[in-house]
């Protein structure tokens, strides 16, 4: 066990677990921030996707030793009254299913709006790769993402 | 899968004279607060009107929704029908998921595509009591004849002037007695219903609210997981738990018996494996990493015969002993082809007409085994004790879930409360309770509340997959190409996936239909349109293959067998409408541009499936994107009659055009010495967003039929457009899915 002090959504959170803990059990378990979701547990579909230092991270491939004093950024966070353009968009697309891959795409989403804020298609469909959704909402996420990129 | 069991009164809530103040305060209304009572600010005071509406004072309008939630719209779609006939201001309504209450709602189960079609009249009707009822309130109140009662929006008013909200006369209206004779609205006055409705759930989706049966939280819960036999036809034989119990949160380790030899198995209570062994500790790294330090041998299964009450039919099932592989099933599978199997159907004189044929074509089919992979795995909270249960998670089929679980608890059915969450997909895969079981096992023996968590390689290799199919397609052309015989066999292991009274039967003098099947220690269930999803792949690429031997147009050679289908059909079992079948594929043709010039870019697959009383066709433009086939637009018509909520019916299509452009290119499940090859998503290939068409045009069957089913009904016909297109693209057929492996292979 070791103690850890956590910038999570701009507020300073303390836990004291085991320190290879992936940043995902410790958000969903700990931290009662389950927005961030478990779907593989080795990084390949994105369900758990957070920003760390604003960049897309698989939080269940990072253990909470590493995490040191990088800002993390869940979906909880991404604002304050979840209306983040990203969001919105989501919401004007009806773009979930099922539901539950969307905060990790809409984390992918609105890191890659913040490093390249104008994404072309191809750009949109290379970098939302490595986030799954098994109800095959991927036209709209697309969609959104271009009616968020003009926000 | 069928829906076969009894249908009950839908109008029994309706029908109790609630009356008075009800305050709810189940788990799920404090858990996830309606994002609109909190902008609202209101006071949680509501007048039940049935199990289905309540009213604040303030003219919020509570609607239930009684069906599970999985993707499917349903929390959207049902209760919109309710505030059509209800007159309700859609902008006031909040949703709901009902608690499992067999006493207050009826068919609380989500599959088959069944949901709007089951609940179209009977969920209208509670919407027009309701109305009824205030309308009649309104009249006591103001002294005037309830005919001259008007409504809309939520509001009611009468000629004179006078008017009141539906919360000011929801108290009054909650002592009136349920009327008997509802009279619904015409189709062509609907408010709500028809026009597009975003997702109630929305907002809370995309701020990660806790909707779903993982975010499940109760004070002093513990976790669980479990670990079952790396492979089909094994079982436990010994385990040591010592060292796993040294590790730091770990609460208890032990075994589960799910379903012992002794009982008998109801329609949902499918298992893979009947003894686990379960570590339960404080959080889900601790327990996940002390499972690894559990020593568990295993031994081979021993043959056994079940006998399964399947919707109250007693079904006799063998479970062969043995590890087995996808290489040996193909043989069996080849071998099995080869004989002649059970009859199905048959039409005229077959054998004479193939005998007597000018060419006959045969073309054989076969499809893996396929994971649901839904994308949240299979969890249930459950807390057990001696007096009763409250179980919470994601599920299809609760009616079933509870008599499985008041057997296997020994506790009556009242003393069991289940608790839908929303679920992270289902594909069918939920309806199964094992997992239900499980966790209400774990928590009686661990004597706590526990949340069972499968892992993705738990969820994988824990399968209750699609069968393995195939099936043999047979035609009999005469002289001048005209299609004389037809001829279908189809098997599985361990069911086959044949339907027998589906097109072509019908549309050819001479017909005939068989089935066989393989035992098989592997699970198996319903995954998204069972049965369809393989045969569409089959019996359109073989129609594909024919319509070019009789030199024809695919949709025109279609056509011209549902015209002689319509005319002049053979036999009377014929399960489908041959006009709306032929609509469809017309109504494709047109906007497709089918034959068109400027589509001659793309291998182009056409393929149309009628399953769960829809209809359906798409057809699939392929281009080769860096040396693979890639799906670059699809053009896809619907006929589910009357569409509930438009836009949300177009992301169902879409998606389900993406998965099924993603089972056929890369979907499979195979077995080496029993044990699933795939555990996770790193060797099941799952479609991604590059993989995606660019565009998918929905086009829906304008209709004022009663609306019939659209989750399963699209996914079938894309295989067979995809072989189609493969062809096309490629020169050359198609016959084993995954395409991929078999596009590799060539």
């Amino acid at each position: 066990m070791a103690k850890f002090s956590l910038k999570i959504n701009g507020k300073i959170r303390q836990v004291d677990l085991d320190p290879t803990t992936p940043l995902l059990w410790v958000l969903r378990d700990h931290l009662n921030l389950p927005g961030t979701k478990y779907g593989c547990g080795i990084g390949m579909c994105g369900a758990c996707t957070v920003h760390l230092d604003g960049v897309a991270v698989r939080s269940c491939q990072l253990p909470v030793s590493v995490v040191n004093k990088q800002e993390v950024t869940t979906i909880e966070g991404l604002s304050v009254t979840g209306d983040h353009p990203v969001q919105q968009a989501w919401i004007d697309h009806d773009v979930a299913q099922c539901g539950y891959c969307q905060t990790g795409q809409i984390m992918s989403a609105a890191a890659l709006l913040k490093s390249n804020p104008n994404p072309t298609d191809e750009e949109i469909e290379t970098s939302m790769s490595g986030n799954i959704c098994r109800c095959g909402t991927y036209l709209r996420i697309r969609e959104a993402i271009k009616s968020a990129a003009k926000k | 899968m069928e829906n076969t069991y009894s249908r009950r009164s839908f109008l029994k809530s309706s029908l109790l004279s609630s009356g008075g103040l009800l305050l709810s305060f189940t788990w799920l209304s404090s858990f996830r607060s309606a994002d609109k009572m909190e902008e609202l600010q209101l006071s949680e005071q509501w007048n039940q009107l049935s199990g289905y509406i309540k009213i604040t004072p303030d003219n919020v309008i509570k609607i239930m929704c009684p069906n599970p939630e999985f993707g499917q719209n349903v929390m959207t779609s049902l209760p919109m029908m309710i505030a059509e006939e209800l007159d309700a201001d859609w902008k006031n309504v909040v949703v709901e998921i009902a608690p499992f209450d067999s006493s207050l709602y009826a068919r609380q189960f989500s599959g088959g595509s069944q949901s709007v079609r089951q609940a179209w009249k009977p969920l209208r009707t509670v919407g027009g009591a309701a109305r009824q009822m205030l309308q009649q309130a309104a009249a006591q109140t103001w002294g005037v004849p309830v005919n001259e009662v008007m409504t809309k929006a939520g509001v009611l008013s009468h000629a004179s002037g006078k008017t009141a909200t539906y919360g000011e006369m929801s108290s009054k209206a909650a002592a009136i007695p349920v009327p008997k004779d509802i009279k619904l609205k015409e189709v062509k006055s609907f408010d709500i219903v028809r026009k597009a409705q975003k997702n109630v759930e929305g907002k809370k989706i995309v701020t990660g609210k806790p909707l779903f049966g993982l975010d499940y939280q109760q004070e002093g819960m513990l976790i669980a997981m479990m670990v079952h036999p790396p492979a089909f036809g094994m079982q436990l034989k010994s385990f040591d738990a010592s060292q796993a119990l040294k590790m730091p949160g770990i609460t208890a380790a032990f075994t589960i018996d799910v379903f012992p030899d002794t009982y008998a198995k109801d329609s949902f209570d499918t298992c893979s494996f009947n003894e686990l062994v379960v570590v339960v500790g404080k959080s889900t790294w601790e327990v996940m990493n002390a499972r690894k330090k559990l020593k568990v041998e295993w031994m081979p299964l021993p043959e056994k015969k079940e006998t399964v009450n399947m919707f109250g039919r007693k079904v006799e099932q063998l479970v062969p002993a043995g590890l087995e592989n996808t290489k040996g099933h193909l043989e069996k599978m080849k071998e099995m082809s080869a004989k002649s199997a059970k009859l199905l159907r048959k039409d005229g004189d077959p054998e004479t007409a193939f005998k007597n044929a000018a060419k006959v074509i045969e073309r054989t089919y076969t499809a893996p085994f396929l994971a649901h992979n839904c994308m949240e795995p299979m969890n249930f909270f459950a807390h057990v004790t001696t007096e009763k249960a409250l179980l919470a998670g994601p599920l299809q089929a609760p009616e079933f879930a509870e008599r499985t679980l008041s057997a296997r608890l020994g506790l009556p059915i009242e003393k069991i409360d289940i608790q839908m969450t929303r679920m992270g997909g289902g594909f069918g895969r939920r309806a199964y309770d094992h997992y239900l079981v499980e966790a209400a096992l774990i928590s009686q023996k661990a004597k706590a509340p526990v949340k069972l968590i499968y892992t993705r390689e738990d969820d994988m290799t824990y399968g209750i997959y699609r069968p393995m199919y195939t099936a043999t397609y047979r035609a009999a052309l005469d002289a001048n190409k005209n299609l004389i015989a037809f001829h279908v066999k189809g098997g599985g292991i361990p069911e086959h996936p044949v339907h027998a009274n589906r097109f072509p039967a019908g549309a050819v003098d001479h017909y005939m239909v068989e089935g066989w099947e393989i035992p098989s220690n592997i699970t198996v269930g319903a995954f998204r349109a069972p049965g369809s999803n393989f045969n569409a792949a089959a019996e359109q690429s073989f129609l594909d293959e024919l319509a070019e031997a009789m030199g024809k147009d695919p949709i025109e050679m279609r056509l011209e067998l549902l015209k002689r289908a319509k005319e002049n059909p053979v036999g009377t079992n014929n399960e489908y409408d041959a006009d709306r079948y032929a609509a469809v594929l017309q109504l494709l043709r047109e906007k497709s541009g089918w034959g068109k010039s400027e589509n001659g870019k793309y291998g182009r697959g056409v393929a149309a499936y009628f399953c769960h009383n829809s209809y359906a066709a798409h057809v699939v433009d392929m281009v080769m994107k860096n040396g693979q086939p890639y799906v670059e637009k699809v053009t896809s018509v619907v006929d589910c009659g009357i569409v509930v909520n438009p836009d949300a019916a177009t992301n169902m299509v879409q998606g389900a055009v993406v998965d099924g452009i993603g089972n056929a290119l890369y979907g499979a499940l195979t077995h080496k010495e029993g044990a699933p090859e795939q555990s996770n998503f790193h060797n099941y290939r799952i479609i991604r967003n590059n993989e995606a068409p660019k565009k998918i045009e929905v086009h829906f069957i304008q209709s004022e039929v009663d609306p019939t089913g659209l989750g399963e009904p699209p996914f079938p016909p894309v295989f067979g457009a995809v072989a189609n297109a493969l062809y096309k693209s490629t020169g050359k057929r198609f016959y084993n899915q995954p395409f991929s492996t078999e596009f590799s292979n060539s």
